[in-house]
């Protein structure tokens, strides 16, 4: 029925170019998702009440935010109000916005997991609240939430799909275009389904390697 | 005793603690505690649970901030939020029931960090510093161990090689032994007693009064916030004025 051979020679050039377009996606949202998720978990953990207030209200409306949504507002939204981003930028934004708000919580449960006690002692030492934060709470903390924070880096390479919604071909823009054209729904979406397979099992390996590398006794795990 | 004495008289005040009060809530834990540290003294804080001793020792380098009260250490207030407070801290060592080690550091990272991160020392120096002060406390062979993987004496000694690298002027030590068995207090207790011999000042909240009663050139009885008997040991053991204290001493000894 469907002459598979004469469509990979095609079809394959086309979503190596949305390929590159998600690995941006993904590349450029996860690093600053995840410095987000730190401030937003140090403000409300350390912040006074204003500005713990202030992350908490961010976290319940980026929660609480459908992604498509927010990805609208963004790029369809805003320039009603003069504010206008590319459908890239605008993607990343969205993703940042709502990956930190997760990732957040995450982080937050981390710094609550480490001890006051370890707060007290490096007080005691002479280290400011910022020194003892980040050499003492911190890399603990991290080291606490991983597993939650990669569930969410998993996440993000799942939702990075939703960036089509705003004209941004990506991989799964790239196929559903392509598969309109030839009318070849079915192997191109079955390619992509293992395209992010693949891609979510390397995630998951080196994020194993990670946390096997940065393992400490009594940590847990390993 | 003589050399006790001899000590005390001599000794420059480093320490001065002043008209202390502290409340949590309704509850005054502190009502006006003051006493002064010579250089080369060892204090001991004894008395009933909940009668404001840890809180004390807390106020002295404000981890824990007194309503009202002046700390002095060698003429320079110890106020919080002062701008040297991170500096007087230093000079201040403490350590703790529940050790309060840095868990995700190694045994010499622990005492390590403080020299690199507060004293700005270069990491080779402060690896030597920090070695040369787990040698001090007998833990040399777990220089790489975590404190996951250290018995509950090991890991109190580790947290008095930590203070001890930042070179206090005085330590404070908060019920040190209180979560050790008995054979596992003892090893601390020699560290202890060794950094009192070499002429550490050491403020000192215990309930071991063997430890009290041998090393101890002052032992201060506090009940319900204040200091309510403090004499040398001798004193306490042999003059009528320390009734109260006997009395406490003697629920020790029917254990």
């Amino acid at each position: 029925m469907i002459d598979l051979q004469f469509d990979f020679e095609i079809l394959l050039p086309a979503l190596y170019k949305g390929a590159l377009v998600t690995f941006a996606l993904i590349l450029v949202s996860a690093p600053f998702g995840f410095l987000n998720g730190i401030g937003i978990a140090l403000g409300r953990t350390y912040g006074n009440r204003l500005v713990s207030r202030l992350c908490q209200g961010y976290v319940l409306f980026f929660k609480g935010c459908p992604l498509l949504l927010l990805l609208f507002i963004i790029y369809f939204g805003l320039p009603s109000l003069g504010i206008t981003f590319t459908a890239f930028t605008s993607a990343v934004i969205g993703f940042i916005l709502c990956n930190g708000a997760y990732n957040s919580e995450y982080i937050r449960g981390g710094i609550q997991s480490v001890s006051s006690g370890q707060m007290t002692a490096a007080l005691s030492l002479g280290m400011s609240r910022v020194q003892a934060i980040r050499s003492i709470i911190l890399p603990q903390a991290l080291r606490k939430s991983l597993p939650g924070l990669s569930n969410e880096f998993i996440y993000l390479i799942k939702y990075s799909s939703l960036a089509y919604m705003i004209t941004v071909i990506e991989i799964t823009g790239a196929g559903n275009i392509f598969a309109a054209k030839y009318f070849a729904f079915f192997e191109v979406f079955i390619l992509i389904g293992i395209f992010y397979l693949g891609l979510v099992t390397v995630a998951g390996r080196i994020i194993a390697v990670i946390e096997k590398k940065i393992a400490i006794p009594g940590f847990g795990g390993v | 005793m003589g050399t006790v004495m001899h000590k005390m008289m001599n000794g420059e005040i480093i320490l001065r603690v002043e008209d202390i009060h502290k409340c949590y809530g309704d509850i005054e834990v502190l009502k006006g505690v003051s006493f002064d540290v010579r250089r080369g003294e060892t204090k001991v804080f004894i008395g009933p649970s909940g009668t404001g001793k840890s809180t004390l020792l807390r106020c002295i380098n404000q981890l824990t901030i007194p309503d009202s009260g002046c700390i002095w250490l060698n003429d320079e207030e110890v106020i919080y939020g002062g701008p040297r407070i991170n500096q007087l801290r230093q000079k201040i060592g403490m350590v703790f029931q529940n050790f309060n080690l840095f868990d995700h550091l190694t045994a010499v990272a622990n005492v390590e960090i403080a020299l690199i991160r507060v004293k700005g020392m270069s990491k080779a120096d402060a690896r030597k510093k920090a070695l040369e002060e787990l040698k001090q406390v007998g833990l040399l062979d777990k220089a790489n161990a975590y404190p996951a993987e250290l018995s509950g004496g090991q890991a109190q000694r580790l947290s008095i090689a930590r203070a001890l690298a930042m070179d206090p002027e005085v330590i404070l030590f908060d019920e040190p032994t209180s979560s050790l068995d008995p054979e596992l207090t003892r090893e601390v207790l020699e560290v202890m007693k060794r950094l009192a011999r070499a002429g550490m000042t050491m403020l000192v909240v215990t309930h071991e009064m063997g430890f009290a009663l041998s090393v101890a050139n002052e032992i201060l009885f506090m009940e319900h916030g204040t200091i309510v008997e403090k004499g040398s040991p001798s004193d306490i053991q042999t003059s009528p004025a320390f009734a109260r204290t006997r009395m406490f001493l003697g629920t020790f000894q029917d254990d």
